[in-house]
């Protein structure tokens, strides 16, 4: 004890800042802190100059002005008297839509291409191996490029699709004509297809701020609810199986629990298919889906897909042979091998690399610019930004808002990697 | 110590920046020794490179005439092509010096932009092409058509406002620069083209079936074009304010390129005498040489050889005059006094 308080205290030099190595690292630490915050500090000044410079101030009161300008596909209420912040929201949804979509169809085609990579059949595994390498090793500008040339100049142009009077007597059919029953025409502008009407449909109600289509909210609840209660009598059959061994008859139940309420909403509320019609230039009624989104999805999808396809495989071969092997002594076919014991545990692999897939197709999205695509980038930090003249207050939102999509996206699949992961009790 | 100097450092680079973005444009472009000028990406007759690289176009005409102005030697100039989105954002990053791009004088360029137009050396209005097979000769017509539209430019808002005059509606296909709209049209993803009819006409010059497209005779808009300045530097303002001016004072003066050294030695007219640097000095007093207009007129001609040359009648592009025409021939071109 004695020994111990016998140490002389050293006293602090300023020296030991840096030869003692209990302080260099805080020291080099606070360094270089310090030159961060005086290098922002700078960038902050500088910027904060030139704007002053050139009479420019910071300001977001633009959003609220007129914006002045139309988009071709807009999923909510637009007309060019609305505000700028609108248009912004129209780019948002517009870049989420094709997120979304792309994301569901890339895991798709790339969870089959991964799986047959691996198939014993060669051709299958020559094929994937094919597309995958082409796929990934050519830019995606170009796969975006090459979709929406190959649509849109390959396919007829809406007055193709004219029957004049003079055909009409003559028997002749029109150069082009619609598919499906006829009720898509595919245009080298888009692809028309019927839309959903209501003879009595709910209108919307208004909040305020925004207005809820009534009828949109009625479908979502109503297939919640199925969902929940389906959910139930398969809950209730499996506690039935664990108590008597016996597991109830539940397909019925589920169909009629599924489809029948949609059903009845739908002939309650009088649902109808409005058909595309050649009027004038173009098709009118129904839905226009242009060959930029079409193309856009397309290319993002099957590139991304070539990525995922790599992961997926990598996920497979990561699960030891032992599990495979130990599923066909058992009698299971290669298929339920697969389904049942390979791709559960193999998830615990992929979900990781595919997180950052998913945040790479979304931001990937503003390359639709190239096909004029009006999303986010085409409207807030387009059109906008260019009529506008606030080129900071505009590029800083938009950073913002990739930032925000690609946290949340990052967020919501931690969540879903969390209960997949082997749960350790 | 360390801390001072890096401070010193950051303070000192400061200060050079904002001192940079002051300084004078024309010293900037005397010390490098050309001039940047914004351009086309393309637009044949206007501005233009050809097989060879050489710009050429009525735009262009105007930049060498600065630069011909400046360093006596119409080559010394740069252009730097820029479509309807970055141009403004190139002239105000400094980019370029000048920018001389069928661009539209409007309030909100010339004020929120922080953009000074000097001058208009062409006055458009904003036209429809279709193509003749459309059966379309009107663009009240037009209902739910679907239209090619360059982004970033005025004609894009006023497309807006003459569908919703009208009360007719349009499917807008938004693309990025002239041969984008081009290529759209002509492959039938849009029944009509938008833009200045001057463009219009510069493009229909270069279709291989020139022919089979007709201008709708509705102008929709006024598009006064001009060369762009950064707000803020007036004296740069002024030179290439009035080498425009001098340009349209000589074609008042029936001095042209060819005879300009002729007229110098004989003119007895005291406007003319200014004007080549002969008596004053009109240079000196906007920081060039006294025969800075002299050599603008002798490297490109007059407004009206300009013109005739690159896009007037005779040319594939083949515009008449009309308001571009002298105030003296009933046109809105007019020069102020240069004295
Ligand atoms: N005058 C309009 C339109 C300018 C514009 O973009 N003009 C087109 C055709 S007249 C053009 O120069 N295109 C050539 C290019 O994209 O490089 C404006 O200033 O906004």
């Amino acid at each position: 004890m004695a020994v111990a308080s016998d140490v002389p205290k050293e006293s602090f030099r300023l020296s030991m800042l840096i030869y003692d190595t209990r302080y260099r690292s805080v020291t080099i630490q606070v360094f270089v802190l310090i030159l961060f915050a005086l290098f922002l500090a700078w960038l902050l000044n500088n910027t904060a100059n030139n704007l002053a410079t050139r009479g420019k101030e910071f300001n977001f009161g633009f959003l609220w002005q007129r914006a002045g300008y139309d988009i071709g596909q807009a999923l909510i209420p637009y007309t060019n008297d609305s505000t700028h912040f609108r248009a912004l929201l129209v780019g948002l949804i517009n870049t989420l839509v094709v997120a979304i979509i792309g994301c569901v169809l890339a895991t798709v085609i790339g969870v089959v291409v991964g799986v047959l990579r691996l198939s014993k059949n060669w051709l299958v595994a020559g094929l994937m191996t094919v597309y995958v390498e082409m796929f990934r090793n050519v830019p995606l500008l170009l796969w975006i490029l090459l979709s929406y040339v190959i649509l849109s100049e390959t396919t007829p142009q809406p007055r193709d699709f004219r029957v004049t009077d003079e055909m009409a007597a003559a028997g002749e059919a029109p150069a082009a004509s619609m598919i499906l029953w006829d009720s898509v025409a595919v245009t080298n502008r888009g692809t028309n297809i019927p839309s959903p009407l209501f003879d009595r449909g709910l209108g919307s109600a208004d909040l305020g701020f925004m207005s809820v289509n009534l009828t949109t909210l009625a479908y979502i609840l109503v297939i919640a609810g199925s969902v929940w209660v389906n959910r139930r009598i398969l809950a209730s059959a499996r506690a039935q199986q664990e108590a008597t061994g016996d597991r109830p008859v539940t397909w019925w139940k589920s169909i009629l629990v599924l489809f029948g309420p949609v059903i009845a909403l739908s002939v309650a509320l009088g649902l109808h298919l409005e058909i595309p019609e050649l009027r004038g230039f173009n098709f009118q009624g129904g839905i226009l889906v242009a060959h930029s989104f079409t193309a856009l999805v397309i290319a993002l999808a099957l590139y991304t897909a070539a990525f995922i396809a790599e992961i997926v495989r990598a996920g497979i071969l990561a699960i030891s042979r032992g599990q495979s092997e130990a599923a066909f002594a058992l009698g299971l076919r290669p298929g339920r091998t697969m389904n049942l014991i390979i791709l559960p545990q193999a998830l615990r692999v992929i979900i990781p690399p595919l997180i950052s897939q998913y945040l790479n197709l979304t931001k990937n999205t503003s390359l639709g610019i190239a096909v004029s695509y009006l999303d986010l980038r085409g409207t807030l930090g387009g059109i906008t930004l260019n009529q506008t003249g606030r080129e900071l207050e505009c590029m800083l939102l938009m950073m913002l808002i990739y930032l925000t999509i690609s946290l949340i996206i990052s967020a919501l699949m931690n969540f879903y990697n969390s209960t997949v992961q082997i749960k350790a009790r | 110590m360390k801390k001072s100097v890096f401070l010193g450092v950051v303070a000192a680079t400061t200060m050079v920046a904002g001192a940079a973005s002051a300084q004078a444009t024309l010293e900037a472009v005397k010390a490098r020794g050309e001039l940047i000028c914004g351009s086309n990406t393309g637009l044949t007759g206007f501005g233009a490179p050809d097989a060879s690289g050489n710009w050429t176009g009525f735009d262009v005409d105007l930049c060498r005439a600065l630069a011909a102005a400046i360093f006596g030697d119409a080559t010394k100039v740069r252009f730097v092509p820029t479509t309807g989105e970055t141009r403004f954002t190139a002239l105000q990053s400094g980019e370029v010096d000048v920018l001389i791009r069928n661009s539209t004088w409007t309030y909100s360029r010339d004020t929120e932009l922080a953009l000074d137009f000097v001058a208009v050396n062409y006055y458009d209005g904003q036209g429809f092409m279709v193509k003749s097979d459309l059966g379309v000769s009107s663009a009240k017509e037009l209902d739910g058509a679907t239209v090619c539209i360059q982004t970033g430019t005025t004609t894009e808002l006023n497309l807006a406002d003459f569908f919703k005059q009208n009360n007719i509606s349009y499917q807008p296909v938004t693309v990025a620069d002239d041969s984008e709209a081009q290529r759209q049209y002509l492959a039938g993803a849009c029944d009509a083209y938008t833009t200045d009819a001057s463009g219009l006409a510069a493009s229909r010059a270069t279709m291989p079936d020139a022919a089979n497209h007709i201008i709708l005779p509705e102008i929709i808009s006024k598009e006064p074009l001009g060369p762009v300045v950064r707000h803020g530097d007036n004296n740069w303002g002024d030179i290439v304010r009035w080498t425009y001016y001098a340009l349209l004072i000589a074609e008042e003066k029936g001095i042209t390129k060819a005879n300009v050294e002729e007229v110098a030695t004989s003119t007895a007219d005291e406007e003319v005498k200014r004007l080549l640097g002969l008596s004053g000095d009109m240079g000196v007093k906007i920081g060039l040489d006294n025969a800075a207009f002299k050599n603008a007129i002798a490297a490109v001609g007059n407004y009206g050889e300009v013109f005739a040359a690159n896009i007037g009648e005779g040319t594939a592009i083949n515009l008449a005059r009309g308001l571009n025409a002298l105030w003296t021939q009933g046109g809105l071109q007019y020069a102020p006094p240069l004295r």
